[in-house]
């Protein structure tokens, strides 16, 4: 097995707050992790230090083998990336947010072309011939002509997952991707990212969905305050779990499902 | 009043339509271009850009802009330097004056118009074309500026219909666009109202054909605004893309 992503000791400071404290993490090629924590433990900053929306502090970070390279910034500064090397990273690693970031101006079809055409410089017929098929699987073929406005929460996000798709991704990232949801339109997508899962695609998912960290996931992560506390296959993590930060964020989730 | 001379002097101010427009084109557009770098620079990190860009806009929008086309036209000629360098056959002439003039004037005003705009993209989107790999010019051209045009262009439909109704200042650095026209048949017939009624007429004219047009423009600009049924069809086509 080959390694997708690598991070070794990450930290992540917003001012004073030191949101993510020497995170050191693996995901292998085909593994797909859970990253599950209260509100704050810095599970969304810890998936955008991977494809650099954020710029860790201090750490090193290798997606698919390969070092993001960092430079020192001035004095006070954080570190800077190569624009070149991130586009090009970013281009293999598809994001799915928690509020679907589609382009409102663009109808579905032309959100899921638009990288595919313009950053990876595809021929437009193939293109648009691949966005219909996704959209299909996605379950909104019939959506292509629309704007974003004029779908749902449910299809929006499912349209960000085509979107994802499009670019062949590597590795993809999930950012709380139901968590902007109306509870009936939950399902329908968590649907999808499972079919992904079992197609034996790399990842990352920032969820609050219970069950599906302990159904889908090959591992579950729990963060705790910036660090992490439990690691593992989610039957040893959920039944056997040591920590008591992560029985009492059971405990809250449960009462609020 | 008689009708049939307010009917000779539309005709003779026809003359002068295509000056005015000429001058409205080039004003609207140069300031357009200039306004948009202004823009980028008041956004910019550098202190250097966003506080010159800062000055420009708080000079040129507070000198009105008869001013600045005397200070042009009448002014630059004071400097020898410039009579004898390779720019004077372009700064002698009137036209040019006036053109260079209603460009500064609208590019500070076009500025302002075009930073609300940039500063009204959502973070969002940007993020979302960054985390599929899109930056720089890229990025502006594809997501930041397709957005930005479209809540600027209904505060640049003023703009633009101001710059018009400047152009006819012109006339008084000796053009003959419609206002210059009008101004020469008044003193000569003595008869201002009728005279000034037309060339009215016919700035109104300009006015509602170009207002009618960035209309038409915003709306074909803006379906994802429109409920779905009205939406769907016309936009497809827009972008190029073959409905199946």
């Amino acid at each position: 097995m080959t390694t997708a992503v690598r991070l070794q000791n990450i930290h992540k400071r917003f001012g004073a707050l030191e949101v993510l404290r020497g995170i050191t993490l693996e995901a292998q090629e085909g593994e797909v992790l859970s990253l599950l924590g209260s509100s704050g433990s810095g599970k969304s900053t810890l998936l955008r230090c991977i494809n650099m929306l954020e710029i860790p502090n201090d750490g090193d970070v290798w997606v698919a083998g390969e070092a993001v390279k960092f430079r020192a910034g001035r004095q006070g500064q954080s570190r800077t990336v190569d624009t070149a090397q991130i586009d090009r990273l970013r281009s293999r690693i598809g994001m799915v947010f928690q509020s679907f970031n589609l382009w409102p101006h663009l109808t579905i079809l032309e959100n899921v072309i638009e990288a595919p055409i313009h950053v990876l410089k595809r021929p437009r017929s193939e293109c648009i011939q691949e966005a219909r098929d996704l959209l299909e699987r996605v379950g909104i073929g019939d959506k292509a002509q629309y704007y974003p406005a004029h779908l749902s929460g449910g299809q929006q996000q499912r349209a960000a997952i085509a979107r994802a798709l499009a670019m062949h991704p590597n590795l993809m990232l999930f950012d709380e991707p139901t968590s902007a949801l109306d509870p009936e339109l939950v399902g329908g997508v968590l649907r999808v990212i499972r079919s992904l899962a079992e197609e034996g695609r790399t990842m990352l998912v920032v969820t609050h969905e219970m069950a599906f960290a302990r159904d889908v996931s090959s591992r579950v992560i729990f963060l705790h305050k910036g660090e992490v506390e439990a690691d593992g296959p989610p039957e040893d993590v959920f039944t056997n779990s040591s920590s008591p930060h992560f029985q009492q964020f059971l405990g809250r989730e449960a009462r609020t499902e | 009043m008689n009708l049939e001379f307010i009917g000779q002097t539309l005709v003779t101010l026809l003359a002068g339509i295509p000056i005015t427009l000429e001058l409205a084109a080039l004003a609207i557009a140069g300031g357009a271009l200039l306004g948009f770098a202004i823009a980028l620079m008041r956004l910019s990190q550098h202190p250097f850009l966003y506080v010159s860009a800062w000055l420009y806009v708080q000079i040129i929008r507070s000198t009105p802009l008869l001013v600045l086309l005397f200070l042009i036209y009448y002014g630059l000629g004071q400097f020898s330097a410039l009579r004898s360098s390779f720019l004077w056959p372009v700064l002698k002439q009137a036209y040019w004056c006036a053109v260079i003039a209603l460009v500064i004037n609208g590019s500070a005003f076009a500025a302002e118009i075009f930073r609300g705009g940039l500063l009204s993209v959502g973070r969002k989107e940007v993020e979302a074309a960054r985390a599929c790999g899109m930056s720089g010019i890229l990025l502006y051209r594809r997501i930041v500026f397709p957005l930005a045009i479209r809540q600027a262009l209904p505060a640049y439909s003023n703009e633009m219909v101001a710059m018009v109704k400047a152009t006819s200042l012109a006339s008084l650095v000796t053009l003959m666009d419609v206002t210059g026209i009008a101004a020469s048949i008044a003193s000569s017939t003595y008869q201002p109202i009728p005279v000034f009624v037309a060339a009215g007429a016919i700035y109104l004219l300009i006015n509602t054909l170009l207002t009618r047009a960035v209309r038409a423009l915003e709306y074909r600009l803006t379906p994802h605004l429109r409920p779905a049924q009205y939406a769907t069809a016309s936009a497809v086509t827009e972008a190029g893309v073959t409905p199946t």
